[in-house]
């Protein structure tokens, strides 16, 4: 599959592998906890014993972006997963089924598509605040629509098709016809949604850290990170660009990987 | 094909009011504590509660009806625009979010404006030349900036125009040089996605058959432009400026928070913080009609435009 890949999409493939080295690096062998604080060696610059210096509690900041770099891909692996085994089952059985089945799952899914994502994750988000899980099924939620349109679309004009008539005259079933004839018309679509999703995922719960209604501190969570070290900008700017780098090669990355929606 | 489109909005936003109120009922009956002795504190102050308070605003409210009958109360004050008042500042939420409305559309309009004003000459001029320089430029400035959160992109701006060189003001409102660096944050963040997008539609129109034939038989550079490319670019234009205003519903949440502009994203999320579920509620429905109210305009432009009926591909994911 990686052989096929444009330039561009390998490129994304190079930024997120180095960011997960750099993660789980981090999380084996550095011996520096992400929430042990140390108020005499605030803002220190970058030495042996802290890689990536401190931030405003003397926390260790490779820690703290290592500890914060596995959260996103956990949320986006979740999210990118749940969703898309939610999307692409309800819009193959849409396309399938049809009459009433459709309709109400088109009802469901323009009930969501109503809302801005960033609205229905707040909504979430203020039943529970602080909690990973429900940031982690708001954020599912607004995902699996974009799956099931898409999948559905592709699904019904392929079941219309007279490979499909043929195999199903032949008498092969339902598991056999979305293996052969459906799911390499869809995989390369469901590849770039998930690539966006995933991108989508972790930007939302740094957003929504970033207006401070997310996950709580001293969760080392980037958009949280991001509006902590923001007052201390004058003192340590260099702290401050650390989480924004980072976020940034995150979302560029999956952007990149997803290449281009045909 | 007018009728169904309007219709079939209709029906979503109705939908969409009946979950936003759902989750929203469902949240106020999660807080811990009894609810009426809340609304009492509300209303005649923390010293002012007693038993006998709550249980009048319980009997007033219905608060001891069966939980089906509440909920039905609550869906039926929702379509009658009675959304209470706030738990922060106990002022009726309809009025509070009319006000910031108003606001949150200043900050949207001026963005959208401008991120036109950039990206419809860029697209155009990437267009021109496919590959050549200003296209590629744009092409990594656009990812680059696509890369960016928007709160980021806010923040570097802020830092550049306000900290270091002292130009304008870091968060507030008031005065114009306020609403400078909101826009342009929104504005670039916007521009980045739909210059592409314009020069797409642009080059799909410059290679048709049409546009060719017109070029053939000798037609000159501004009527040929004019006459053969602009109108059949309109559908896509179009189509890209609804969704621009629908990027402008999820950046104002971000920009409005980060600048302190006292628009409806900034009072959503601090409902959120607040826990002010009147509030939160009043203003999810805003942002969902809002939401709406753009697609369906953006639906009827086209269909208006091109009776065909043909789907114009809005890049969803662009």
């Amino acid at each position: 599959m990686i052989k096929s890949f444009a330039l561009s999409q390998k490129v994304g493939l190079s930024i997120l592998s180095c960011l997960f080295i750099f993660a789980f690096v981090q999380g084996i062998f550095d011996s520096t906890s992400a929430a042990q604080q140390n108020l005499s060696n605030i803002f220190s610059l970058p030495n042996s014993q802290y890689l990536l210096g401190t931030d405003q509690f003397g926390r260790s900041m490779y820690a703290r972006l290592g500890s914060a770099i596995r959260l996103s891909f956990l949320l986006c692996l979740l999210c990118v997963f749940s969703a898309l085994a939610l999307g692409v089952s309800a819009g193959i059985y849409a396309a399938w089924a049809q009459g009433w089945q459709e309709k109400v799952m088109d009802f469901i899914a323009n009930t969501i598509l109503a809302l801005p994502g960033l609205v229905l994750v707040l909504l979430f988000a203020a039943i529970a605040p602080g909690s990973f899980v429900v940031l982690y099924l708001g954020i599912a939620i607004t995902l699996w629509v974009e799956y099931y349109r898409v999948v559905k679309a592709i699904s019904k004009s392929v079941l219309a098709s007279s490979e499909i008539e043929a195999s199903r005259q032949l008498g092969f079933n339902w598991f056999y016809i979305i293996k052969r004839h459906l799911w390499p018309n869809l995989q390369e679509q469901i590849f770039t949604l998930a690539s966006f999703g995933a991108a989508t995922a972790i930007l939302t719960m740094a957003s929504v850290g970033f207006v401070y209604v997310g996950l709580k501190p001293p969760t080392a969570e980037l958009g949280l990170m991001i509006v902590e070290l923001f007052p201390y900008y004058a003192d340590a700017p260099w702290v401050l660009l650390q989480p924004l780098v980072v976020l940034f090669l995150l979302i560029l990355g999956f952007n990149l990987l997803a290449g281009k929606l045909k | 094909m007018l009728i169904k489109i309007l219709f079939n909005r209709l029906l979503q936003a109705i939908s969409m009011a009946v979950a936003v109120g759902s989750l929203t009922f469902f949240l106020v009956r999660s807080l811990p504590g009894d609810i009426a002795y809340k609304v009492a504190a509300g209303r005649y102050g923390d010293d002012g509660v007693s038993t006998e308070a709550a249980n009048a605003v319980r009997a007033e409210l219905g608060l001891d009806q069966p939980i089906f009958e509440q909920y039905l109360n609550w869906l039926g004050n929702l379509f009658q625009f009675d959304l209470g008042n706030s738990l922060v500042s106990g002022l009726p939420v309809i009025d509070e979010i009319q006000h910031q409305l108003g606001y949150t559309a200043l900050l949207a309009v001026c963005a959208v404006i401008l991120a036109s004003f950039i990206a419809i000459p860029l697209g155009l001029l990437a267009a021109k030349k496919p590959k050549k320089v200003i296209d590629q430029t744009s092409l990594y400035t656009s990812s680059f900036i696509r890369a960016q959160p928007v709160f980021s992109l806010g923040l570097i701006l802020t830092i550049v125009f306000a900290i270091e060189l002292n130009w304008f003001p870091v968060a507030g409102f008031g005065s114009t040089e306020f609403l400078i660096l909101p826009v342009l944050t929104l504005a670039i963040s916007l521009a980045a996605v739909s210059n592409r997008i314009v020069r797409d539609s642009a080059i799909k129109v410059l290679n048709s058959q049409y546009y060719q034939f017109a070029k053939i038989k000798g037609l000159k550079e501004p009527k040929l432009f004019l006459r053969h490319g602009l109108k059949n670019m309109a559908i896509p234009i179009i189509a890209f400026t609804g969704m621009q205003f629908i990027g402008v519903i999820e950046g104002v949440i971000m920009i409005e928070s980060l600048f302190a502009w006292p628009g409806i994203g900034h009072a959503l999320s601090h409902a959120v913080f607040a826990r002010d579920i009147p509030m939160l509620q009043g203003t999810a429905l805003m942002m969902g009609i809002l939401f709406v109210f753009i697609n369906t305009l953006t639906d009827a432009c086209c269909a208006l435009l091109d009776p065909r009926g043909e789907k114009v591909k809005q890049g969803e994911n662009a």
